[in-house]
Parts: C-alpha cells; structure tokens; sequence
C-alpha cells in the first residue's frame, strides 16, 4: 500500500530520486574536515531564524509607538516570549559566526576557484543580504541604538553624489528616521528578505552540486570516465547522473556518512548556543547593546554609536577615512573585494597546503587584519584606534592585490592525485 | 523544426515589440512600488515650521527646539565669541561658508541673519549624528578655541558658527536651516522671512 503510493508520487514528482541526487547519491569527498560543517550549522541556523522570527511577528507590533513596548511585552508577559527573542538575538550572532567561519574556509582551500566561481557569487549576495536582514532586524526594538545605528547606516547613501539626500530620504520615508521607515524595514526583513535568502540558498546548493564539493586537498574526485580501473573507484551506488560522466574516486554519500558527521557539530553547536542563549543572551553588551534598553529618541545620541559586532570590520573600514563619499566607497569595496576574489586569484592550485608559503602568510595576515577591524568597530575613534584601523584596512585590501601579483607565476608543490587523507 | 516554414524577420520583430511594450509596462508598474516610499502626506505636514522664543535666551546657552524630528540647536553667542570667529579661519574647511549649507540670507561672516543667534540644526553631516555643545572646554579639542561642538560617533568637530574643522570625516559646515524673526525675540524655524 505504502510502496504504491510511493510509487504513485515518483512516477508524477520524482521526489526519491531528488533526495537521492543530493543526499544518499551524492558523492562527497572523504577528507572533509572540522571546516566543513559550517554550512549545516548556517542552515541549522536559518531555520532557527525563520521559525523564531515567525512567533516574534505573533506579539510583536511594527509601529513608532509601539514597537518598543511590545518588545517588552514579549520578554516579560508572553509565555516563553524571552526564549524565542533570545533564540532569534542570539541566532543572528551565530549566524555570523559560522557564515565567516564557512567564508574562510573556502578562502583556505581555494573553493571560489574555477569551476566554482558562481557558487561562490551565490555564497557572497547570501552574505549581502544576511547583512541587510540583519541591519533592518537591528532596527525593529526600536530602542536608542537601533534608531542611531540606523541614522548612521542610512546617512551613508547621502554621500552619493547628486542623488545622495533624496534617496536617503526615500529610504527612511520622512525627514528623520520614523515609524515610516520602522514598518518597511519590518515589511522587508519579514517577508521580502526572507524569501530573497531561502531562494538563494536554494541557488547556492543546487550550483554547489552541479560542480561538487572541493576538500581540503583541493583535488578532483572527479575522474574522466574510464580512466580509474573498477578496483580503485569508490566501492558506493551513486547517483546515474555523477557517475554517467565520471568515474567517482575519494569519495562516500553524503547521507548517511556525512549527516551523521554533521550532526554531532550540530549537537556541540547548540550546546554552545544554548550557554550563549541561557547565560549571556546580551553577550556582554555586544549581541544587544547597552542603549538599546532606551527607547528611540531622536533627540539624544548615545555616548558612542558602535554596530553590533558582526558589521565591526566594514564600520571601521569607513570611518578611518576622513571624506564622507570615500569612507562609504571605502566600506562597499571592501565587500566587492570579496566578490571579486575568484578573479583576484590567478592560481590554479586550490588548497593552501599545496600553495607558496606567501599565500598563507597573506592568508594569515588577512584574517588578522580582519578580527582587528572588528575589534576596532566597536570601539571609540581615537587617533591610536584610528591609526590600527587603517593599517588593518591596507592589510585587508593589500590581501586582494597581494594574492594576483604571487599567484601569476607561483611556486606550488604538486597536488596529489588522491586525497590525502590528513 | 528546420521544416516548419518560419519567417525570421517576423519572429524577431515581434519578439522585440513584446519585450518593448512589455518592458514598458515594467517600469510603469514599478512607478506606484517606488513612490509609495516617499514621505506620506502626513510626514509632509509633520514638517510644518516651529516657533521658538529667544528673548529670554541667556549668552553662552543653548536650546535645542525639534523640526521634523531633527534637533535645531539655538545658541545666543557672546561678543568676545563673535570676536574670535574669524581667528581659526585657517583650520576650517569651508570658512567662508561657498556650499550651500544655510539660506542667502545666513551667508555671512556669522552665518545667521541676527549676529548673536546662532540656528543650526545638530545633525552632523557626516553621519547624522547630533554634536556635543562642549561651552567652554571646547580646547582639548582645539587648542585656542574655547566653544565649539563635538561630534561623539566619529570625532567631527565644528565652532560657534557651526563651521567644520579640517580632517574630520564630516564634509560640510552643519545646515542651517531657514528661519526668521517675525517679532524682535521669536524666532521661525523652517520659513525664511517675507513668506509667514
């Protein structure tokens, strides 16, 4: 009865053979490393998002007037309405979290080089418009930092020349940032976001599949058909059309060997998570900031505008330059850059361990000069801090422009075959 | 398909014509989506001028009075602050107030119409952020220049005229906005003088 109707389905949606092609029939390198559960955690992460966020709406009201009291409503008069803001707070944190986490290991084994240069675009507008549900999200407590941080983030389209000060104004919807602007960041990062993320995560993972999964070697599991003698092929069935073109080698389905691998991370994951959620849901004043327990007031700025910690790197990035327009032009290159990084990158030997040691020296500087803008963008602009911020900022960029001189005519060592193993 | 006897050109044509047209209607559809997001007919009659009195303003104090939701900070300046405005000419950006950031009527050595009331809105033009009013102890920003206001998001600073210092990130003096005196000791934000 139960194989009929399966049958019944297949023959009208073939839904086995879908979950078969990306999960019991997908061939996975073998290697696959500590780095390489971050995508599972994202996703466990987004669903997080989506569901808590859905029962936030439940009590949560989009209005000038009343957003911040509902906020409060739901930490202290809805049943367990603590537990799902604190879900939703300090998810949007690990989502950042294990998004750069999941960035840097792509930067390290070369994943964004040919053929994967389009997942990796995918990759990167997710990361654009996580930054963007997140700066709206940011805006819906309504209280000081919100409405400032906002202030602050907004202005920045006024430095466009021209069009600066009415876009900025078409942006917020009034003369200041109001109730106006508060219920179209809520239209947005409710309904219209959401949709744009899951859609492309959708993309991000059907283009992952279609080139496959890189690993830590940075070889090609992928052998032309007929090269590899049956003996040496991977011993698993996997799906018709993997091996219809090639012959599979170093490799094992993902499901079960790798969801059963990727749940463990997801239990040490939210063990973490849930210390973060139940102990220190403010995260020391950096997941919700201090002046956020203030409701907006549009006539008092507070002490020190910092973003939350996971804009820290870009904010720095703009406020060391001493000219409005560049400062902004300063902060969305910084995020082109990590665009343009399958083309910044002239090499062909994907993972570090097989590439000139200069490559991971910029590697390492990179990501130094990376925590320390971050670290700098939530403290105040003195000289010194400014001073750091902008040799940091010449590290960052220096990155792009170091890695297409050396990897022109690098010196690698030769890429096995095989995957190691290591 | 290479049978079925088809006309090219005719095919092109009209492939192109309903793109046109479809096209068009694209972008007429967009127009309604895009300007919904304009101020609404109430944020525009929120932005209605503000009457402010002054008469009783003492020298050195500030008020700050609220027009569409923006801080205008109304300060009555002292004759030894007027005095020494013109001495750090050297340190500003725009000392001679060339952008337009105040009505004709502010474009002066003062930038305001009376010399002594100074109306400035407290947003800083770098990132919107309302000044500091630091009276008195203005020189541990500036040294030789006792008043003057400071911006705490990203250390812009500006003096009693609202004029911005050299290398700060704000790029124009503060906006003054436009405002009269329609008696001796009120004062109008938001009309210029001959309109009320």
């Amino acid at each position: 009865m139960f194989s009929n109707l399966m049958a019944w389905i297949e023959q009208r949606l073939p839904l086995m053979d879908a979950m078969n092609k990306h999960a019991a029939q997908y061939p996975a390198p073998k290697n696959f490393n500590f780095w390489y559960v971050f995508g599972i955690l994202a996703s466990v992460v987004l669903v997080n998002q989506l569901l808590t966020g859905v029962w936030l709406t439940m009590n949560y009201e989009p209005s000038g007037d009343g957003a911040f009291a509902s906020v409060e409503y739901i930490m202290r008069d809805v049943d367990y309405g603590w537990l799902l803001r604190y879900m939703h707070s300090t998810g949007a944190s690990a989502f950042f979290v294990v998004v750069y986490m999941h960035m840097f290991r792509g930067m390290m084994y070369g994943s964004y080089q040919k053929p994967r240069e389009l997942l990796w675009l995918f990759g990167m507008l997710i990361f654009l418009v996580l930054m963007a549900e997140a700066f709206m999200g940011y805006l819906l407590p309504w209280g000081n930092m919100s409405y400032w941080g906002a202030q602050v983030i907004i202005s920045i389209f006024g430095a466009i020349p021209v069009i600066g000060d009415d876009l900025t104004l078409w942006i917020r919807g009034d003369y200041v940032i109001s109730g106006a602007t508060l219920n179209r960041f809520f239209a947005l990062h409710v309904i219209a976001l959401p949709l744009v993320l899951v859609v492309l995560v959708f993309l991000h993972i059907l283009a992952l599949h279609e080139v496959g999964s890189n690993n830590p070697d940075g070889t090609n599991i992928k052998k032309p058909k007929g090269s590899v003698p049956p003996e040496e092929q991977s011993k698993f069935a996997f799906h018709e059309q993997y091996t219809k073109k090639y012959d599979i080698v170093d490799a094992i389905p993902f499901h079960p060997y790798y969801t059963v691998k990727d749940l463990v991370a997801v239990v040490i994951f939210l063990i973490i998570f849930c210390g973060v959620m139940f102990f220190a849901p403010e995260g020391g004043g950096y997941f919700i900031e201090a002046p956020n327990f203030e409701p907006a007031n549009g006539l008092k700025t507070p002490e020190h505008i910092a973003p939350v910690w996971y804009f820290g790197p870009f904010y720095t990035i703009l406020r060391i330059i001493p000219d409005k327009l560049l400062g902004a032009i300063g902060m969305f290159g910084a995020i082109i850059a990590l665009f343009m990084l399958p083309w910044c990158d002239r090499g062909v030997v994907k993972s570090l361990r097989y590439r000139c040691t200069a490559h991971t020296v910029n590697l390492i500087q990179f990501a130094i000069c990376f925590i320390i803008l971050g670290v700098l963008g939530t403290l105040p602009a003195t000289p010194l801090n400014n001073m750091i911020g902008t040799i940091a900022s010449f590290g960052y960029f220096g990155f792009f422009v170091a890695i297409w001189i050396y990897s022109k005519n690098e010196k690698t060592q030769p890429v096995p075959e095989r995957v190691t193993g290591k | 398909m290479s049978n079925v006897p088809v006309n090219n050109g005719r095919r092109r044509f009209l492939t192109a014509a309903t793109s046109v047209v479809g096209g068009v209607g694209v972008v007429g559809v967009a127009v309604p989506f895009i300007g919904s997001w304009n101020p609404s007919a109430r944020a525009k009659a929120a932005g209605a001028p503000v009457e402010v009195n002054v008469s009783k303003l003492e020298p050195g104090q500030l008020i700050r009075a609220e027009w569409r939701g923006k801080p205008v900070y109304v300060v009555r300046r002292s004759e030894e602050i007027l005095a020494g405005l013109s001495a750090h000419n050297g340190q500003l950006k725009d000392p001679d107030s060339e952008k337009p950031q105040q009505p004709v009527y502010a474009t002066n050595e003062f930038r305001s119409i009376k010399p002594e009331i100074m109306v400035a809105l407290g947003v800083c033009t770098h990132l919107g952020c309302a000044p500091t009013y630091l009276k008195g102890n203005f020189e541990e920003q500036v040294e030789g220049v006792t008043d003057g206001f400071y911006c705490p998001c990203h250390g812009s600073k500006f003096d009693m005229a609202g004029r911005v210092f050299q290398s700060v990130p704000a790029p124009t003096n503060l906006m003054v906005p436009e405002h009269s005196f329609p008696t001796e000791g009120t004062l109008l934000i938001g009309v210029s003088g001959g309109e009320a």
